[in-house]
């Protein structure tokens, strides 16, 4: 099973005839079954070309007519990025992925404000994300795919290289992993972890997953609380901030202390009085879930 | 980014929020001269830093004679004027607000942020104004007023009737609060900002709705479409090493502690801190140097991070993917060379070719301290400056 992508997803890349598009776009597709996974580009200048024989449309539209791509991942830069992403959902794929960061956040605004007032299906991960890796199948983001292998552990985070960090421990014990999502670290959003969660405890594949947060916002918090009423499956977290100062953007425009409010010790308080087991010692994520299962 | 208060109520005033009649100055001559200009009795003398508290720190007085214009223009100006948001060294005050006085009766706070959960713009009022809201929220969090804006139709009349009249706002005064908020709304949601600010928001006398201060932090991700706003920045009220390493796309934050810190991605670089310190070392900067870093990238984030003298040892903390570790190992070598390293140095990398990157820091010759993770190279960094 896995969450969100595996072996049998189309997708079309937003954004191939960029530098960073085509770069991403060629390792996904060496990727364990990637060559038949990536089916498309989108570029509306460059309609009937092709990047690496992968066929070029005008819109996400036809290139979903033509190809049956189902999955979006977006390299446009951020100017353009909240239009693209729209423009995958008008064409109402399944799962959009927008790896792009700088979005401005009013754009996001009114993406999100869109999406539910018209109702739409699509998922939204990210932007300003590294992706999502199904491990032996599929890899659709930034990350580098040869650090994971195919099991059983779930990693949800904010963070790109955090969440290589905790793969990295996971990979040091033996441990595969079932699905891999990197939310992002913008303010305003697709996926939280509590909706990352969910599927996680759905996804018979899955034993345990690792929840890495950072501070700004009550993301952590809210899925804590969901996890205390409904989770069948062990968590494990870790908060990256616990040093920030507050008023300091920490590089994540979402990783902010304000008011007092989102500090990395609040959150883990409230992890640990849901019943999920935390450390301050990120270089002990692996072995602290290595104790849960 | 941030601005100064009379820049925003510039921008605010563009929109048709009310603000006492104010000129900006630059020395105690001016000043002098621009409460001449304002005339009336009763004048306000402001330092312009971008830190909140200034009130608090003697940095606001008012005057009731020319003389006393004079006095307190030479008092703030050139001041190190401390508040809880500027740090133990203070900000120099290098610019002043001369404003009239104003007749205050009431005193209410309106600011607006982006809310993470309903991911809509937050107004947030309250009648408790003129003092830090942030007790207002911890000690008496019913007497703020919350409305989530829907992005479609902005802050509709009735909202804005409706939160006015729960702050206290006399009937006759709901038709002015109204356009003032209606007019904040539309200056944050036009400029792109992250957080605006009106504390106080006075009723005069006369029944009035005016405000008295005002601050604005615009998204800096949204600067490329507001060429105007971008010319407000003011440099000399930002770190000096922050506004450097932005010049070479690295994402840098001074703080207080001995212990430099070089690391690729935000949250491995927050969590490369929290290891420092939960083995009792003090990190003295957050460094991402990015995704895509280069070996010069890396000499620059070292020279940076070196010209802090309080530095005493710095750690390396790579997970190289997309990056490669050798790549990383041969821009620290250089750096290290070119700036002749002389504090220890320990170098943590996984990933793509982490064991070329091992040997090329080993067949440099150089005394770097090579850790196979997170927690160890921290440990080995807090002992090596101890």
């Amino acid at each position: 099973m896995s969450i969100l992508i595996n072996k049998n997803s189309r997708v079309m890349t937003q954004g191939i005839t960029g530098k960073t598009g085509q770069f991403h776009t060629k390792m996904g597709k060496e990727y364990a079954n990637g060559k038949n996974c990536y089916v498309a580009g989108v570029n509306p200048k460059k309609a009937g070309e092709s990047f690496d024989d992968i066929p070029i449309f005008g819109t996400v539209a036809e290139a979903k007519k033509q190809t049956g791509a189902n999955v979006s991942v977006i390299y446009v830069p951020p100017p353009f990025a909240a239009a693209a992403i729209w423009e995958a959902i008008e064409a109402d794929l399944e799962l959009v992925i927008c790896i792009t960061e700088g979005i401005p956040v009013r754009d996001m605004i009114e993406v999100k404000d869109r999406m539910a007032k018209q109702g739409r299906k699509s998922i939204l991960v990210g932007p300003n994300c590294p992706g999502v890796i199904t491990p032996d199948e599929i890899k659709i983001g930034i990350m580098p795919g040869h650090i994971h292998k195919k099991g059983r552990i779930g990693v949800v985070s904010r963070s790109g290289t955090l969440t290589y960090e905790a793969v990295g421990q996971l990979m040091d014990l033996g441990l595969g992993q079932s699905t891999c999502v990197g939310i992002g670290g913008d303010p305003v959003n697709g996926l939280k972890h509590i909706d990352v969660m969910k599927m996680f405890n759905d996804d018979a594949e899955t034993d345990a997953v690792i929840m890495v947060g950072e501070i700004g916002g009550s993301d952590e918090e809210t899925c804590a609380e969901w996890i205390k009423a409904n989770m069948k499956k062990p968590v494990v977290g870790f908060i990256a901030g616990v040093t920030a100062p507050e008023g300091k953007r920490m590089g994540h425009a979402g990783a902010i202390i304000s008011g007092g409010k989102g500090t990395a010790q609040e959150k883990l308080d409230v992890m640990e009085a849901c019943g999920i087991k935390t450390t301050k010692n990120p270089a002990d994520m692996g072995r602290l879930l290595k104790t849960v299962i | 980014m941030k601005i100064h208060e009379y820049q925003a109520k510039e921008v605010l005033r563009k929109y048709g929020v009310i603000t006492p009649k104010g000129i900006a100055c630059f020395s105690v001559d001016e000043a002098v001269k621009a409460a001449t200009t304002l005339g009336g009795k009763v004048w306000v003398v402001k330092a312009q830093i971008h830190a909140g508290g200034r009130g608090k720190g003697g940095g606001v007085k008012v005057a009731k004679s020319l003389d006393e214009v004079k006095a307190f223009a030479s008092q703030i100006l050139g001041m190190q004027l401390k508040t809880h948001q500027t740090g133990p060294g203070g900000q120099k005050v290098r610019r002043l607000l001369i404003e009239e006085g104003a007749d205050i009766k009431k005193e209410l706070y309106v600011g607006m942020v982006v809310d993470r959960v309903t991911q809509r713009v937050a107004l947030m009022a309250s009648s408790e104004g003129g003092m830090d809201i942030e007790e207002v929220a911890a000690h008496t969090p019913e007497k703020i007023f919350k409305v989530f804006i829907d992005p479609a139709t902005g802050l509709k009349d009735a909202e804005a009737d409706d939160v006015a009249a729960k702050i206290g706002v006399p009937p006759g005064s709901i038709a002015q609060a109204r356009v003032q908020l209606q007019a904040l709304y539309k200056a944050f949601w036009d400029t792109d900002s992250s957080l605006a600010e009106i504390n106080p928001l006075i009723l005069t006398g006369e029944g009035k709705v005016i405000a008295l201060d005002a601050k604005i932090n615009f998204d800096s991700n949204a600067l490329f479409r507001h060429p105007d706003l971008v010319a407000l920045r003011d440099l000399d009220e930002e770190d000096p090493a922050e506004i450097e390493a932005s010049k070479f796309d690295l994402s840098y934050i001074s703080l207080d502690g001995n212990i430099g810190c070089l690391v690729n991605g935000a949250g491995l670089a927050m969590a490369s801190m929290d290891t420092i310190k939960l083995f009792g070392g003090e990190p003295a900067n957050f460094l991402d140097v990015g995704g895509g870093a280069t070996a010069e990238k890396v000499t620059e984030a070292f020279k940076i991070m070196l010209k802090n003298p309080k530095v005493k040892g710095i750690m390396v903390n790579i997970f190289g993917g997309i990056m490669k570790c050798d790549t990383i190992a041969t821009g620290v070598v250089a750096a290290a060379r070119e700036v002749k390293l002389s504090v220890p140095l320990v170098v943590r990398m996984r990933g793509t070719n982490e064991d070329m990157g091992r040997q090329i820091l080993k067949d440099s010759g150089l005394p770097i301290i090579s850790a196979t993770n997170m927690a160890d190279a921290a440990k080995s960094i807090v002992a090596a400056v101890k």
